[in-house]
């Protein structure tokens, strides 16, 4: 591992360290008048991070290929708690089938593939909203049952959308070059005072790209990823604890009681300014950018979380973990990651377009 | 084989298990349960500890369990199901006299006394056995179970699982008590598994 990468692990452990021992004092002490459920919250939230940052951390450690699988073995999960809470019919069984042992899996090679310098991001990017909702809905209309066609389809559909395709974007990170090509002869734009910025870092490694084609930086890409969970679970934490202050707002009251403006936007900016500060480690991106990153992972861990707070309403759960008694909820912890990584992979893979990483003229 | 065999079918099947006022033993029980998926006994034997595992034999038809060698071996070597000829029931060979032969004063049984799979999430009404066998050995525990959404992992007439999430429940014994009807007991034994379905 790099300096630059154990410097972000050490951070964030010492992070999380501050925080458990913060919130353990709290549930310590029954005179702080603060309310024990937010803390018991504080506590949950912190305990799920310790486990995600473990299994992360070690993942990245071992292999890319690795984290891969990990996060298809989380897309699984997430889709058949999904699954589970959505009615489907018994003519559906077959279509789901597919979902679950092909489709899935198909996805996450995909991903897995491009790590290995294939090129398969139109591919990827397609194969579940063309390919797979125009399969599923052929393959329910062959069974013969035409009872709620629609709304069958759309939920089997809706689940693939957030649990499958939009998961296997953060995955997917650690297949964006981040160094330019040995011949990087496109120019950036030089109007633009980002280039300018980011003209600095990647310096002292001209020599080494233009010898080999390797990763001058080959930690980056993990970087890139923990930089993107850690904005999003901070964005989450920060949101709740900003929603805590005294003159509440609600943005939806009949879907998400918990979410105020204040949080959200206390929430966005805090993560801003945290993202700002964390720019060194993820090169080539410069602080606004890493700042205006979190800003846009925060609104959109907002929109998941409502958007699935709206699917439990419907369904009449509180929370996807409840559903079955003694199951984690794993959809309850990823669903702001499930909505920010296809924005997040997007814009960096825009920005890297515009500054000549990644050359799409082919 | 066995322990394997358990740990994939909790894989597949995501079962979570509860125990509503009633503990795991190994002493003699018969546990009865709602039928809806050929998946059932294997779910609801892997959802037991280990070694009431071993003193539990699932009760099952002979026909399906030992067409095709996978199936035979898996009853015979691996569930030491208790399988009951379907096509050929004789006088003094009724099933629950096989049973009650079967499990001497050692096994556990499990039952699924609606008699076939129900198709969807209902409970159908039960099948008399349960009272003949109630009948005959009252000492034993009689415990319901419910058994949540395995009808939508393995429908009727399907081969292949898809693997959503199901929970098994166990609940508190109940007898037969003396002079009870059968159609009374019937009647409680079932309540008794569909209070189980309503506690979530």
């Amino acid at each position: 591992m790099d300096a630059k990468t154990v410097g972000l692990v050490c951070g964030v452990l010492a992070l999380l360290g501050a925080a458990t021992a913060v919130v353990w004092v709290l549930r310590r002490r029954t005179d702080s008048g603060i309310d024990p459920a937010i803390v018991q919250t504080f506590w949950l939230r912190i305990r799920a991070w310790w486990i995600f940052c473990a299994v992360l951390v070690t993942a990245l450690v071992i292999a890319k290929t690795v984290t891969v699988v990990l996060f298809w073995l989380i897309s699984f999960w997430a889709l058949r708690e999904f699954i589970t809470l959505t009615p489907t019919r018994p003519s559906d069984h077959r279509a789901l089938f597919w979902v679950f042992f092909v489709v899935t899996p198909l996805q996450f090679l995909l991903v897995g593939l491009e790590l290995y310098g294939f090129k398969l991001y139109g591919l990827h990017s397609i194969l579940i909203p063309v390919y797979v909702f125009l399969f599923v809905q052929a393959r329910i209309a062959m069974s013969g049952d035409a009872k709620r066609f629609l709304d069958r389809t759309a939920k089997i559909q809706a689940g693939l959308l957030i649990c499958v395709y939009c998961l296997s974007y953060a995955p997917a990170l650690l297949a964006l070059p981040l160094s330019k090509p040995p011949a990087a002869s496109a120019p950036s734009p030089p109007s633009n005072p980002a280039a300018q910025a980011d003209a600095s870092l990647p310096a002292p490694n001209e020599n080494l790209l233009s010898r080999s084609a390797q990763n001058p930086d080959p930690g980056s890409n993990a970087r890139l990823l923990f930089f993107f969970i850690l904005m999003v679970q901070l964005s989450d934490t920060l949101q709740y604890a900003w929603a805590q202050i005294p003159s509440k707002h609600v943005i939806v009251p009949s879907i998400h009681p918990g979410k105020t403006w204040e949080g959200l936007l206390g929430g966005a900016g805090s993560v801003a300014l945290i993202g700002a500060a964390l720019w060194w480690a993820i090169p080539p991106f410069p602080y606004w950018f890493a700042a205006g990153m979190a800003m846009v992972i925060a609104f959109m861990g907002f929109a998941g979380a409502i958007t699935m707070s709206a699917i439990k309403r419907d369904r009449g759960v509180k929370d996807f973990g409840t559903l079955v008694a003694g199951h984690g909820g794993i959809l309850d912890r990823i669903d702001s990651i499930c909505f920010a990584a296809p924005v997040f992979y997007h814009f960096t893979r825009y920005w890297l377009i515009y500054h000549g990483y990644l050359d799409v003229s082919a | 084989m066995g322990a394997g065999l358990a740990l994939l079918a909790k894989f597949l099947s995501g079962a979570s298990v509860r125990w509503i006022d009633s503990q795991p033993d190994t002493c003699q029980r018969v546990y009865f349960a709602n039928h809806t998926s050929h998946l059932d006994a294997i779910v609801l034997w892997s959802a037991l500890p280990p070694d009431v595992r071993a003193l539990t034999r699932p009760v099952a038809a002979k026909d399906y369990w030992t067409a095709g060698r996978v199936r035979h071996y898996l009853a015979t070597r691996v569930f030491n199901a208790l399988l009951i000829d379907r096509t050929e029931i004789k006088v003094h060979q009724s099933p629950v006299d096989v049973m009650i032969r079967e499990i001497g004063h050692r096994y556990s049984l499990i039952v699924f006394p609606e008699g076939g799979r129900t198709a969807g999430e209902g409970v159908s009404e039960f099948k008399s056995g349960l009272y003949y066998l109630c009948k005959k050995r009252p000492d034993l525990e009689m415990i319901p179970v419910y058994i949540d959404n395995m009808n939508r992992i393995l429908p009727r007439g399907e081969v292949l699982p898809v693997p959503l999430l199901s929970s098994i429940s166990f609940g508190p014994p109940i007898w037969l008590e003396a002079g009870e009807p059968k159609a009374d007991f019937l009647r409680r034994a079932r309540e008794a598994v569909l209070r189980l379905k309503e506690s979530y």
